[in-house]
């Protein structure tokens, strides 16, 4: 096996054992990188030398005798949405094209410091906004299952890197589905923290009561190393939990669901569904059952309200969050002649450097949350909101996971959905109620879909600070269908 | 009946400080009232008596003490400002002429 179809465990073993040096495995993604990336376009930026200069740095504090994590040494692929003092952080945006922040994200500051060598910054919809990368201000990722199809969005730069072998994990960051859509589209494993529980420092706000940073990787553990290693509280975040990251590894590695009261969303089905996509949900359900579980069906009759309540917050959030691109200390600065006013420049500066889906949302947002229809649109959205938690409390005193179909169809075609902003909104269908609630969930591949042949992805939701649940079923489930299908459902894949 | 018409974009373009050309205009208000009218489907919920939820988990407002610490130097700060002059941010003028 080469080294870039190997693991992130065993890739860290690896290196901890000195069988290979870290220098060694960043070269084999560099090289991987190099020859996939005109096809995937996955990356906004890489620099090869900067890469092997951590990876020649983790090898250096090795042969020192310092104690290293388990990931140390193993190369990730970073969202463009964490800042990065190193590298341009842009967001997939013109409006911060070759911005170079002076300041780490407490992730990136947390990947540094566990060893991960960051082989570069991720393609995403511009400022997360999107379901399928279309909205990068620098051109579409690709899905490596099939190159004409979107790899899901906003995280879609993260999921198509690790499901292309450029990197064996990579960051996302989740506000309506952004990174347990992409997973499931692309055929790997993708976990949205319970809100708090990873630091939004340095994290370019889109909906700060919403946004959670998380892990992509092509099998369970491997997400949960990566989850443990850049999470738990973080002074610099004031919606930071102050309580012990749960413990995701040891749960990753002992998948288990024996005697588990399992909960099947009845709201999340039927029409809109893929036939496809609900085949292997409900096999799904069947192999938990087989594997020891008691299912039972739950309804969250709120749940059908999400979407709506999720488009009115989080573009209410956004368009006062990008407030801050006025174009007067950093980023982007258009018509600044000399005659026209900061006001003009702004205006003008916003409009030549924000795509179409965020002029969309910033307008919404605006909207929302006007005077007049404050208390109609946001005001309102807020009350379902509550109305979603209390669904999901009262689902839990019932059952300890709820499950679904991560994202009610595979990936679509590039181009399908991308001038019909509600088609692609119903992307995050299933995923949005977790982000309202701010509860943990996890995406993990449980078959193709036979109509495409394409992945689909099985959703697990846990309570607030839940996470090791979602983790533990998630294992089981990984485990009992690779034994199943013979390999991991990535190794179906034609190759690139 | 439009659940949002050109001129009520308009206007909200402008509290945006986004200067929307003509053909932009037309085309979100068209999509604008198609997601308006989607959302407005938060209405429908029974929820007078049901509190708002600003934030999905209960925190307080969280205060660190007020001690001194580093913060960014000047260069640093200023290093990807669009216009610089005298170690400050250089801006257009935020004043009206009769200033």
């Amino acid at each position: 096996m080469s080294l870039v179809h190997t693991s992130a465990a065993e890739l860290g073993a690896l290196i901890a054992s000195g069988e290979v040096s870290a220098v060694e495995v960043a070269q084999a993604h560099l090289a991987r990188i190099s020859a996939v990336e005109p096809q995937v376009n996955a990356f906004l930026h890489v620099d090869a030398e900067a890469t092997l200069a951590q990876a020649r740095a983790v090898d250096a504090r090795r042969a020192a005798g310092e104690a290293l994590g388990p990931l140390a040494g193993v190369p990730i692929a970073h969202k463009d949405v964490f800042t990065t003092t190193d590298m341009p952080t842009t967001a997939g945006s013109k409006i911060l094209e070759g911005y170079r922040p002076p300041y780490d994200a407490t992730v990136t500051r947390r990947l540094r410091e566990a060893g991960l060598v960051i082989l570069g910054k991720t393609n995403l919809d511009e400022f997360a906004m999107g379901s399928s990368t279309e909205n990068s201000a620098y051109g579409p990722t690709r899905n490596p299952w099939d190159l004409t199809r979107i790899p899901g969005g906003s995280s879609g730069g993260s999921s198509a890197a690790v499901a292309a072998y450029e990197a064996p994990l990579s960051t996302g960051t989740d506000t309506g589905g952004s990174i347990r859509q992409p997973a499931a589209v692309t055929g790997i494993v993708g976990m949205k923290p319970t809100y708090g529980g990873s630091s939004r420092y340095g994290l370019i706000a889109f909906a700060s009561s919403l946004d959670t940073p998380g892990p992509f990787a092509r099998n369970v553990l491997d997400a949960a190393l990566l989850h443990e290693a850049f999470s738990g509280h973080d002074p610099m975040d004031s919606t930071s939990v102050d309580a012990p990251v749960p413990s995701v590894v040891e749960a990753a590695r002992h998948g288990d669901v024996a005697g588990l009261r399992v909960g099947v969303v009845k709201e999340f089905g039927g029409d809109g569904y893929q036939p496809g996509v609900l085949a292997r949900f409900h096999e799904s359900v069947e192999l938990l059952e087989s594997l020891g579980a008691k299912v039972v069906e739950v309804s969250c009759p709120s749940f059908s309200t999400a979407l709506p309540a999720y488009y009115l917050i989080a573009p209410s959030e956004a368009s006062s969050n990008l407030a801050r691109f006025d174009a007067m200390r950093y980023g982007l600065r258009v018509g600044d002649d000399g005659t026209r006013s900061a006001e003009e420049v702004m205006a003008l500066t916003r409009a030549a450097g924000f795509g179409p889906e965020v002029k969309r949302r910033i307008i919404l947002g605006t909207y929302a949350l006007s005077s007049g229809y404050y208390d109609a649109y946001y005001g309102q959205a807020q009350k379902v909101r509550t109305l979603i938690a209390r669904d999901f409390e009262a689902a839990f005193h019932q059952v300890d996971v709820l499950v679904s179909p991560t994202t009610p169809t595979t990936a679509f075609p590039i181009g399908e959905r991308a001038d019909d902003p509600m088609a692609m909104y119903l992307a995050d269908l299933c995923t949005i109620p977790t982000n309202l609630a701010g509860n943990a969930a996890i995406s993990v591949p449980c078959g193709l879909a036979d109509e495409d042949g394409l992945p689909v992805g099985l959703q697990i939701m846990a309570p607030v600070l839940g996470d090791d649940r979602c983790y533990r079923v998630a294992a089981a489930v990984e485990k009992a269908l690779e034994q199943r299908w013979g390999g991991s459902l990535l190794s179906k894949a034609p190759a690139l | 009946m439009s659940a949002i018409t050109r001129d009520e974009v308009a206007h909200l373009a402008r509290l945006s400080r986004l200067a929307l050309a003509d053909e932009e205009l037309d085309h979100f208000a068209a999509q604008l009232d198609v997601i308006i009218g989607a959302v407005a489907r938060v209405a429908e919920v029974a929820a007078d008596d049901i509190p708002p939820s600003s934030h999905a988990l209960p925190l307080t407002n969280v205060y660190r003490p007020d001690e001194v610490r580093p913060g960014l130097a000047p260069e640093q700060a200023l290093a990807a400002a669009p216009a610089v002059e005298d170690d400050r941010f250089r801006v257009p003028r935020i004043l009206g002429e009769e200033a």
